[in-house]
C-alpha cells in the first residue's frame, strides 16, 4: 500500500524531489477503522485495533499460555512464568514486601508496553507506544498514583523526599529547588523517553525504505533496515523494562520517602 | 488500511470532503501525528479501555494463577527435598542397624565356635584320659605276666640245673644227696 502511494505521489507531486519521497510520519497516523475523517473519542480507530491486538496477545500469554498450571510448565507456560518473575523480583528488590501490593498494576503496565511495542514491530502495524497522549497518560497515573500515595501513606513526611536531609544546611534549599524540579520533569522524562525511543526507530527504519527506491542504494538501505529492526527489538524490549523500572523507583520513593 | 490510497485520492479529488486530522491533500502528514491533538481524547479513551481490561484479566485471572502453580511448585519441591532427606535418615538407620546385626551374628558365631572346640577339647581329653588308663592297665598286666614268665623261666633254669647236676653226679658215679646239688646249683647260679 505503502509502495503504491509512493508511487502515485511519485508521479505527480514530487517528481521534481529526484523520485524520492519520504513519508515516514504517516505509519503514526490516527485513522479510522471504518473510513470517514471525524475522529471522536468513541471513534474506532487504528488505535483501537492496535490496543485490542495487545490486549488479546497478552490474554494469550498469561491466560491461555498458563491454563495447564502444570508443576512441570509447558513453554508459553514457562514465558509466562518468566515475565511474572521478572516483574515481581523488580518490584519487589526497589520497593521491598510493602510495594508488592501494587505488582498488577505494575505488571499491567509492563505487559501493555512490551506488546504494544513488539506489535508495532510488525511491518504495516501501527504503533500505540509512539504516541506521546499514550505515553502521557501512563505516565500521568504513575505520577498522580504515586504522589497520592505518598502523602496517603506518610503525610507530610512525604515532603522529607525534597529536603535533603543528609545534606550541609545551607545547601538544602537549593537543593529542594532541585529536587522539587527533578520530581515534576519525572513524567515528563517519562513518557517522553518512551514514545521517542518508538517513534524515532520506526521513523528511520522509514527514511532507509524511501531510500530503498533508488536502485544503486538499495542494498545498502535494506541493510540498513535490518541493523535498525534488530536495535527496534531491542528497544521494544529495554524501554518497556525501563519505564517499570522507574515506576518501581518511584513507587520506592513514596513507600519510603527518606533518602 | 488498503482503503487508504484511495481514501488520499478521494480527499485530493474532493475537496468538500474533510480531510483526516492532520494530514494534507494527499493523505500524507503534516508535521508530527503525535502533535494533532484531535487525536488524543480517542487515543486516551481507547488507552484507559485497554488498560482496564488489561489489569482486570491480570488481577483477577492471570496473576492469581501464575502466582499459585509458582507458589505449589516451591511447595512440592521443598516437600521433595524433605522427603529426600529423610529418607537419606532412614537408610542410614538402616545401614547402622545392618551392621550391628552383622556384628552380632559375628560375636554369636565367635561363642558358637569357641563352645564347640571347648567340648571337642573335654571330649578329646576324656578319651585320651581313658586311651591312657587303659594303656596302663595293659602294660601293667604285660608287667605281671613277663614277671610271671620270668620267675617260670628261673624256675624252670633250675630245675633243669639240678637235674642235670644230679644226671651228671651220677653219671661220675657217685652219689649226692639233694640237698647238697640244690645249694650248689644255687650257688652257681647266683654267682
Amino acid at each position: 500500500m505503502r509502495g503504491s502511494e509512493v508511487a502515485t505521489e511519485t508521479a505527480t507531486e514530487h517528481a521534481a524531489e529526484g523520485g524520492l519521497a519520504f513519508h515516514p510520519m504517516d505509519q503514526f497516523l490516527v485513522r479510522p477503522l471504518f473510513g470517514g475523517s471525524e475522529i471522536h473519542w468513541y471513534t474506532p480507530t487504528n488505535v483501537t485495533l492496535w490496543m485490542a491486538l495487545t490486549v488479546l496477545a497478552i490474554v494469550l500469554l498469561l491466560v491461555v499460555g498458563s491454563r495447564g498450571r502444570a508443576i512441570v510448565p509447558s513453554r508459553a507456560q514457562s514465558v509466562a512464568e518468566l515475565t511474572f518473575g521478572m516483574v515481581h523480583k523488580m518490584l519487589e528488590d526497589i520497593t521491598g514486601k510493602e510495594g508488592l501490593k501494587y505488582f498488577p498494576y505494575v505488571m499491567t503496565l509492563f505487559c501493555f508496553i512490551v506488546f504494544a511495542n513488539f506489535l508495532g514491530l510488525i511491518p504495516m502495524s501501527f504503533s500505540t507506544t509512539s504516541h506521546i497522549a499514550v505515553t502521557a497518560v501512563l505516565a500521568l497515573m504513575v505520577f498522580l498514583g504515586v504522589t497520592i500515595l505518598g502523602f496517603v501513606k506518610n503525610g507530610t513526611h512525604f515532603l522529607n523526599l525534597f529536603w535533603v536531609s543528609s545534606a550541609p544546611l545551607p545547601l538544602r534549599p537549593v537543593l529542594a529547588v532541585i529536587e522539587v524540579i527533578s520530581y515534576f520533569v519525572r513524567p515528563v522524562s517519562h513518557s517522553i523517553r518512551l514514545a521517542g525511543n518508538v517513534m524515532a526507530g520506526h521513523a528511520v527504519i522509514k527514511v532507509f525504505a524511501g531510500f530503498a527506491a533508488i536502485a544503486a542504494i538499495a542494498p545498502v538501505s535494506i541493510l540498513a533496515i535490518t541493523a535498525m529492526y534488530g536495535l527496534e527489538v531491542l528497544v521494544a524490549l529495554i524501554q518497556a523494562y525501563v519505564f517499570t523500572i522507574l515506576t518501581c523507583v518511584y513507587l520506592k520513593d513514596a513507600l519510603h520517602p527518606g533518602h | 488500511m488498503a482503503t487508504t490510497t484511495e481514501e488520499a485520492a478521494a480527499h485530493a479529488a474532493d475537496a468538500v470532503n474533510p480531510l483526516l486530522p492532520g494530514t494534507d491533500a494527499h493523505g500524507s502528514a503534516v508535521g508530527m501525528p503525535q502533535l494533532v491533538f484531535e487525536t488524543f481524547p480517542n487515543q486516551i479513551f481507547w488507552l484507559l479501555v485497554a488498560l482496564v481490561v488489561i489489569y482486570l484479566v491480570l488481577s483477577r485471572i492471570a496473576l492469581p494463577r501464575i502466582g499459585g502453580v509458582l507458589a505449589e511448585r516451591a511447595g512440592t519441591i521443598t516437600n521433595d527435598l524433605a522427603t529426600a532427606e529423610e529418607m537419606k535418615l532412614k537408610a542410614r538407620e538402616a545401614e547402622a542397624a545392618y551392621t550391628k546385626a552383622l556384628a552380632d551374628a559375628r560375636a554369636e558365631a565367635a561363642k558358637i565356635v569357641a563352645a564347640a572346640k571347648a567340648e571337642i577339647q573335654a571330649d578329646l581329653d576324656a578319651a585320651t584320659a581313658h586311651a591312657d588308663a587303659e594303656i596302663a592297665a595293659k602294660a601293667a598286666e604285660s608287667e605281671a605276666r613277663i614277671g610271671e614268665i620270668r620267675a617260670g623261666a628261673l624256675e624252670a633254669v633250675n630245675a633243669v640245673a639240678r637235674e642235670a647236676a644230679a644226671e651228671i653226679v651220677a653219671h661220675f658215679g657217685a652219689r649226692a644227696d639233694a640237698g647238697a646239688i640244690d645249694a650248689a646249683v644255687a650257688a652257681r647260679i647266683k654267682g
